[in-house]
């Protein structure tokens, strides 16, 4: 079966291996010139289903609970499993109850434990929650170490493809997030820095709570640190703005004073997807299955998502059309 | 039923449309708390002209009343701007009136809050100030055209309830035409029966529905507490007393010889 996949995003990737390790003729088309620019490439990175719990609802867990084991078969070498630990100010110690009594997974650790296991916050915080099970991946290496093995397996990556004007397949999986036609859709802006600095850390993604401005800083290589994420009801993917940076680096500095003198290597803003529940899903329409609305569960969603949709395109017929149906996990309530 | 500004509405809740873990939630939310307004945020979303626009068309699809607001302005100009395009936006000349004096307590700014709110009404808006318990700024923004009051119980989002019941009770006493709507600081639907109880009109809240762990069943129980509250105000309550009164009187008691 030949498949052509729209948009070379995380959905569209990971959707790309669950179709070529199952047997298709898998071609990706990607309207920019390379991987990135995409909201993947703005990502976070965290595979954190347990924290997330904390504002999203339960299918996120369940769905997103086996991404980690999934990149780290698909991308060996990428995932560090090193769990998220979660902190805050002593006068903001109500909001570390409210995440712990909105989510699982995690264990309480004392200003001991935490200089312990981040040796850099030792004395700044007092209590907080690890989440052990969790994990984090630098996105852009993830994204090029699937295209590699995707190469490698005789996918074939077309960029500067509008993939509209490319016909000949049997079944094509719409991966192209905001850019796709559906009114249900809308975007979510987040905006995030990178800062490098030799002063600070860290081993695992760190989330600082705060009543208005929540922040996470995870590490990445040659002592740079991702933090993010603004969640802002707009689809402008304009440059950010001053309050935000504002906001982000206020957080990163409450977090560790070290980050005040660290470099700003990079702004980026990207659009998320969002169905109006913040929930993905997988439907199938004529020909097309899409993949769409994984809101700011990209990296940690997608693996799930795309084996849905290799499951849609793989149970039925290639001489049928395929019905029109939703696999996606729709709220109950 | 209330009535406000000739409207009649339903409900004495109102509720705010941020912080929810999705809109889809946010809907349920609505239509459980049986709310008839609703505010809406408008500054952050303009950072590209319309970029907001598809979060606004879900909050117009609610079927409710908005109320837009100037959340974050922290200077006259500001909030004005904002208002201005409040009303071409959603098409109201409604507007919740914020201008924040202090970026840590989001205490209101009332000296320019009385000024954009003359400048508003000037300019026919219906303004709901959101303002302190304070009456002097409370009779000077009446005097600025304001209808209707906006006073805090609390900082935002703080959900410390109402923090002076004296100033309060005094602001109701001292207006008593007035609609007086408690903003701000509620945290749990006691506090909301509370200030109903006191006399106030109505209570808008947002953060202590957004953020309970079920938005949807604090939202219906903020609904059923602006209720309560509200008819125990209309149905007279009992003051305090001093000595213990027995429920049955000893007096008039059968008597078994």
């Amino acid at each position: 079966m030949r498949v052509l996949v729209q948009g070379a995003g995380v959905a569209g990737l990971t959707a790309a291996f669950e179709l070529a390790v199952r047997g298709a003729t898998v071609t990706v088309a990607e309207i920019r010139h390379a991987l990135g620019g995409n909201a993947s490439w703005f990502a976070g990175g965290m595979l954190a289903p347990w924290c997330e719990r904390e504002s999203a609802e339960q299918p996120v867990l369940d769905l997103g609970r086996d991404a980690a084991e999934w990149w780290e078969a698909v991308t060996p070498g990428q995932v560090t499993r090193a769990g998220t630990l979660v902190v805050a100010a002593p006068r903001d110690a109500g909001e570390l109850e409210r995440f712990a009594s909105r989510t699982s997974g995690h264990r309480r650790v004392d200003e001991d434990e935490i200089a312990l296991r981040e040796p850099d916050l030792a004395g700044r915080f007092r209590r907080g929650l690890l989440f052990p099970d969790e994990a984090h991946l630098d996105p852009r290496q993830a994204m090029a170490a699937v295209h590699d093995r995707l190469s490698a397996m005789g996918v074939e990556f077309r960029f500067d493809a509008d993939a509209r004007h490319i016909s000949g397949f049997d079944r094509q999986i719409d991966c192209t997030g905001m850019a796709t036609d559906d009114d249900r859709l809308r975007g979510v802006r987040g905006e995030m820095l990178i800062l490098r600095t030799p002063d600070v850390s860290l081993s695992r993604p760190v989330r600082l709570l705060h009543p208005r401005f929540p922040l996470y800083v995870v590490p990445r290589a040659d002592r740079r640190f991702m933090v993010g994420a603004t969640m802002i009801e707009s689809h402008s993917g304009g440059p950010v703005t001053a309050r935000s940076m504002i906001e982000l680096l206020g957080a990163a500095c409450a977090l560790h004073p070290a980050f005040g003198e660290a470099e700003i290597v990079e702004t980026g803003v990207g659009v998320r997807p969002a169905f109006p529940d913040n929930l993905p899903r997988v439907e199938a329409r004529g020909n097309t299955v899409a993949i769409n609305g994984l809101y700011r569960h990209g990296f940690l969603l997608a693996p799930a998502m795309a084996r849905q949709a290799a499951d849609l395109v793989f149970n039925h017929d290639g001489t049928k059309e395929l019905a029109h149906e939703t696999v996606g996990q729709r709220r109950s309530a | 039923m209330f009535e406000l500004l000739g409207t009649t509405l339903p409900s004495r809740l109102l509720l705010g449309t941020a912080q929810y873990p999705s809109p889809a939630i946010l809907a349920d939310a609505v239509k459980a708390s049986g709310t008839s307004v609703v505010t809406v945020s408008l500054r952050r979303e303009m950072a590209g002209g319309r970029a907001g626009e598809k979060f606004w068309s879900l909050i117009r699809s609610l079927g409710v009343r908005i109320l837009p607001n100037t959340a974050g302005c922290h200077s006259v100009k500001e909030a004005v701007t904002t208002a201005k395009m409040a009303r071409d936006v959603f098409g109201t000349s409604w507007i919740k009136l914020e201008v924040i004096g202090n970026h840590d307590t989001l205490q209101p700014d009332v000296f320019g809050l009385v000024e954009a709110a003359r400048i508003l009404c000037e300019d026919g808006f219906d303004v709901f100030p959101y303002t302190t318990d304070d009456l002097v700024v409370a009779e000077r923004l009446l005097e600025g055209g304001c209808k209707v009051l906006m006073p805090w119980c609390a900082p935002i989002g703080s959900a410390l309830g109402p923090v002076n019941v004296m100033a309060l009770r005094s602001m109701r006493g001292h207006l008593p035409g007035v609609p007086l709507i408690v903003d701000a600081g509620l945290g749990r639907p006691s506090h909301a029966a509370n200030v109903m109880e006191l006399g106030f009109d109505a209570v808008l809240l947002n953060t202590a529905v957004a953020r309970a762990a079920d938005p949807v069943g604090m939202a219906r129980a903020f609904g059923k507490a602006v209720d309560a509250g509200r008819e125990a105000f209309s149905s007279g309550m009992l003051e305090p007393r001093d000595v213990a009164v027995p429920s049955t009187p000893t007096i008039g008691r059968a008597v078994f010889s």
